[in-house]
């Protein structure tokens, strides 16, 4: 009984903890778009994707312990931060550490952001892409029954925001930081007679 | 002790979180970048400017202490 309450526990943080994650991800890639409304400001992008992210590795704490003290896995605590060193779906479950290891990276550098510097913390904040294709690959690769309807129909939605997330921000351009041509005023002493001959001018 | 908030202007992208954070002390120009209206913090928005700070994507934010404000920022 104790058996099937942890692995439910497990799964379901562990279902849990990708959701939150793919909305961290998806926010975090859309932030660069500077995107905002009057009633969603900048700070709320990045204070959600922040908060999100605390809140998604406290699930994952969840998911971490359940799964190392449950008695089937009998993984122990060391599994569960190194990768491939567990003798139970040693790959699938590495993949899980793998992506643990690089979630913690990015959250204490983020503490500490401020002794750090930003380059440093932006270089190992990049390592996030990488934490969270890990965790869904780990997702379907680990579970028990990842390919039951409502799981899988999860681990595809996650796969899809993120993708829409990505193929927004190629696709659409930074909300413009100059003013529109139109509110910037040419000085009278400026000759703009022929375009192009000015763009030659300026050329030389 | 009176604080004073300044902004690295090198490192500024014009993000303008901080305006949006803490309007009694920013506004922003015509490209988005943060005009400074007084560097000097007001013991009551002392809070607000932290939050600023810590919510500036590239840190070009800086609350000091003890140290004279530059005076009001001019455009550049």
């Amino acid at each position: 009984m104790t058996d099937s309450v942890l692995w439910y526990a497990a799964r379901g943080a562990g279902a849990v903890s990708l959701l939150l994650l793919t909305g961290v991800v998806a926010l975090g890639v859309l932030a660069a778009l500077r995107w905002r409304t009057s009633a969603w400001p900048r700070f709320l992008t990045v204070a959600f994707h922040r908060n999100l992210a605390l809140l998604s590795i406290t699930f994952l704490s969840l998911h971490i312990v359940t799964a190392v003290v449950d008695p089937y896995t009998s993984l122990g605590w060391s599994a569960a931060l190194i990768p491939f060193s567990s003798s139970y779906r040693t790959f699938w479950l590495g993949l899980g550490v793998i992506a643990v290891d690089l979630l913690l990276a990015a959250l204490l550098t983020s503490l500490v952001r401020g002794v750090i510097g930003h380059r440093t913390w932006r270089l190992i904040h990049w390592l996030a892409y990488a934490c969270w294709p890990l965790a869904l690959a780990h997702g379907l690769g680990t579970g028990s029954d990842s390919f039951s309807p409502w799981l899988f129909t999860i681990e595809l939605a996650c796969l899809g925001t993120v993708l829409l997330a990505v193929a927004l921000r190629l696709l659409l351009q930074p909300a413009p930081l100059k003013p529109a041509a139109a509110d910037v005023s040419i000085p009278d002493w400026a000759d703009l007679g022929d375009v192009s001959a000015a763009a030659t001018r300026q050329r030389r | 002790m009176s604080e004073v908030i300044s902004v690295d202007r090198i490192r500024c992208d014009g993000h303008g979180l901080c305006a949006e954070l803490l309007p009694e002390l920013i506004d922003l120009d015509d490209w988005g970048y943060p005009l400074l209206r007084s560097g000097q913090v007001p013991h009551h928005l002392r809070d607000h400017a932290k939050r600023a700070v810590a919510a500036c994507p590239v840190q070009a934010l800086r609350l000091q202490t003890g140290v004279q404000a530059a005076g009001p920022s001019r455009r550049a």
